[in-house]
């Protein structure tokens, strides 16, 4: 075989990214298919002659499919989408692995098992017979410790000389009752097409009311006595019993010490939500104050240092003032005063990736239920919040991990009111202008509210779009792991790679299509006052006036910020920079436009209404229905019109 | 008795789960079939549980432990 496809499937936190990463190395690259289906990594590698391709699916406990990410990851395997399933277990949770090992070793596919953390099983003293293990189910078992790439050759090694040909007889007897109604079902499957699956794995699901099997085989939904799913897991827990018993030493199966002290801080009823917050609280100080250090240096050396340089060198060629102008004013103004965000960025998506690879995000899940279920939804619904303060996009994303329709849709249409770290140049720019010495304190309402408007529409929809309870809360707490700097590194980079990409690509664009804007009408070039820039803001500026900023520079930038609300910011330096775009000038000239009040009340109209582009996109995928995007859309433009209204006109009352 | 009574540090032993929901597949598949025998590592009255089960540790929400089932031992 020369050609080969691996899947690789696995329980949530077995370590299926790290293993891909360790596989592909340097050449792996995320592929993102269009459609409602797919969030599948894809990628490539060599080995001895072989053309191998790797797919790593999302993490699940079973192929019954519950969420989203539960669907994508079954439908791939069971509609061989692959030539071999390399099955990763933890070791150090051998035991409940193994019922997902039994489900598809049913399936009677070309399998591996990677048995990966076999270091921390060592540590928690359990003692596993690979050879024996091997011999029980059948198949190949290679011991690998994918963080450090131990076992990986052999891995590969296993994959190219496997037998594709020989056909797998694994077979789970189940009890008499059970069987007798397997022999039944497929009986009766005689007259119908099978399809592509096995027969055998075909009556078993069926009996267990597979409910994507029962859609296509509907004569088979019969309700019964017994319940026949409960003595088939039950039996293939036993089965793991007897497996383990021949196999491995298990001291006494305990969840991991340290973790259990962790939690005792961690979880303590008291302390939980103040930790909590106390953490997020630190996270932002980082990502305002440490960030802005180095902030600051980027920003004095785009606007000043790379400016300056450029003009003069094009000066001194000789190029016309029109180019140095369309360069300097409108490129450089624009896409620098968006990438000297990166180190803020950076930070922010640094700490978010702390939080998920040490276990803490599944706690935080824990700590929040018990307030989620007030606004009717459950503690698993604000992780999606807390990604949405990197980026809307995965954290929208993220809501696959929810069982429930309605919940998902829910979490969707609220997640844009969390803050993303595009809005924060935004809020920098402003609070540094109007709100000096105060500025964290000003970015921390912003944050705060942007919560509380996701909780308050929560509430809202739950009662009126999406009656009905949230899904019950079921998560696992894995065992705290210190992040591993490699693949923080993969997480963060990936991200801030994403976040220059946009800077290059959509900024670019819109500065350059700005600039032309506000630099041109039908009669040639013009001065900024008559450009067609600013006759569409002048156009929809009179909307703004009752929220304090009715002048078209703001209309025209919170227009063109739907591309990337960085946009805006990139906007605001051209309007009111122009060739020195630094802080100073920014300042002397936004003042003449914006009082106190009228940004902050510029700030919560950015902070709620519509997500750029990239969001829409999003959400028109994950919920496939325009008229969900639709409204997304527009109720958010109208929450922030009227909640940026009262911010100015009930501040108007006190302060005027 | 149904596992919302049980106070935090009591092992118990699995006697079944109200029938007929999604939920139950799910208890099941993280390893909550009759017979089996685990740990309430904390119980607060109102927020999710937590309980040790087959090796892993579960966070249960409220509606979700007034149906699981149970018998200390």
């Amino acid at each position: 075989m020369d050609n080969i496809k691996l899947a690789l499937l696995g329980n949530p936190n077995s370590g299926k990214t790290t293993l891909f990463n360790a596989l592909t190395g340097a050449n792996h690259y995320v592929g993102n298919w269009a459609g409602v289906t797919v969030e599948k990594k894809e990628g490539n590698l060599k080995y001895k002659d072989n053309e191998i391709v790797v797919t790593d699916l999302p993490g699940i406990y079973s192929i019954s499919p519950y969420s989203m990410e539960e669907k994508i990851s079954r439908n791939f395997i069971i509609n061989e989408g692959c030539d071999i399933v390399i099955n990763i277990v933890d070791a150090s949770f051998i035991e409940r692995n193994l019922l997902l090992t039994l489900q598809l070793l049913e399936l009677r596919r070309p399998m591996i098992i990677a048995l990966n953390m076999m270091d921390e099983a060592e540590k928690k003293n359990i003692k596993i017979n690979v050879k024996k293990l091997s011999e029980l189910m059948g198949i190949p078992v290679v011991p690998i410790i994918a963080k450090d790439e131990h076992g990986i050759d052999v891995l590969l090694e296993t994959i190219v000389n496997y037998n594709y040909d020989k056909k797998s007889d694994f077979l789970i007897q189940y009890e008499k009752i059970v069987e007798n109604e397997i022999d039944n079902i497929a009986q009766r499957l005689e007259k119908h097409d099978l399809k592509h699956y096995e027969k055998r794995w075909l009556s078993l699901k069926l009996l267990e009311k597979d409910e994507e099997l029962i859609d296509i085989y509907p004569n088979f939904n019969e309700d019964k006595e017994v319940d026949f799913e409960e003595i088939i897991t039950k039996t293939k827990f036993d089965y793991i019993d007897s497996l383990l018993k021949k196999s491995t030493k298990i001291p006494e199966i305990k969840f991991d010490e340290k973790s259990n002290f962790v939690d005792k801080i961690l979880l303590n009823r008291f302390l939980g939500i103040p930790i909590f917050m106390a953490m997020m609280a630190f996270v932002f100080y980082l990502t305002f104050n440490v960030g802005g250090i180095f902030q600051n240096w980027l920003d004095i050396f785009f606007s000043s240092f790379l400016s300056n340089g450029v003009t003069s060198i094009l000066t001194s060629l000789g190029v016309s003032s029109l180019v140095i102008s369309l360069i300097v004013d409108g490129i450089i103004a624009g896409v620098g005063g968006v990438l000297s965000f990166v180190p803020n960025i950076a930070i922010l998506f640094l700490a978010i990736s702390v939080l998920e690879d040490s276990g803490y995000m599944a706690r935080v899940a824990l700590i929040m239920d018990k307030w989620m279920v007030k606004v009717g939804l459950s503690g698993k619904a604000f992780i999606p919040m807390i990604l949405g303060f990197g980026c809307n996009v995965p954290a929208i994303m993220s809501t696959r991990s929810l069982e429930n329709e309605k919940d998902r849709l829910l979490a969707i249409l609220i997640n844009p009111f969390m803050s993303c770290g595009a809005r924060f140049p935004v809020y920098v720019l402003f609070s540094s202008i109007f709100f000096p010495g105060y500025e964290t304190l000003v970015m921390f309402s912003l944050y705060a509210l942007g919560v509380v408007m996701a909780l308050v529409f929560a509430y809202i929809f739950r009662r009126t779009l999406f009656k009905g309870e949230p899904t019950p809360f079921i998560m696992e707490l894995p065992p705290y792991r210190i992040p591993t700097l490699k693949a923080l590194y993969i997480h963060v980079w990936e991200k801030v790679k994403d976040y220059i990409t946009k800077a290059g690509t959509v900024i670019f664009g819109a500065a350059v299509v700005l600039w032309i804007l506000l630099n041109f009408n039908f009669t040639g070039l013009v001065p900024v006052g008559e450009s067609f820039g600013a006759s569409i803001g002048k156009l929809i500026a009179p909307l703004f006036i009752p929220l304090g900023f009715g002048n078209w520079q703001s209309a025209l930038s919170l227009l063109s910020g739907v591309a990337a609300k960085e946009v805006v910011v990139a906007n605001m330096s051209i309007l009111f920079g122009g060739a020195d775009a630094s802080m100073d000038v920014l300042k002397i000239n936004l003042s003449g436009y914006f009082t106190q009040l009228s940004a902050y009340s510029f700030m919560v109209f950015v902070l709620l209404y519509t997500p750029c582009i990239a969001v829409i996109a999003v959400i028109k995928r994950e919920t496939n229905s325009w008229k969900w995007t639709g409204f997304s859309v527009v109720y958010q433009i109208i929450v922030a019109w009227f909640s940026a209204m009262l911010v100015y006109q009930i501040g108007s009352l006190f302060i005027a | 008795m149904p596992l919302n009574m049980i106070d935090s540090g009591k092992n118990v032993i699995l006697k079944g789960i109200t029938r007929g929901s999604r939920l139950k597949r799910k208890l099941q598949d993280m390893g909550l079939t009759p017979g089996v025998k685990f740990n309430v590592v904390s119980n607060h009255r109102n927020g999710p549980m937590i309980v040790d089960i087959r090796g892993t540790r579960l966070a249960l929400g409220r509606g979700v432990v007034s149906k699981i089932l149970v018998d200390e031992f």
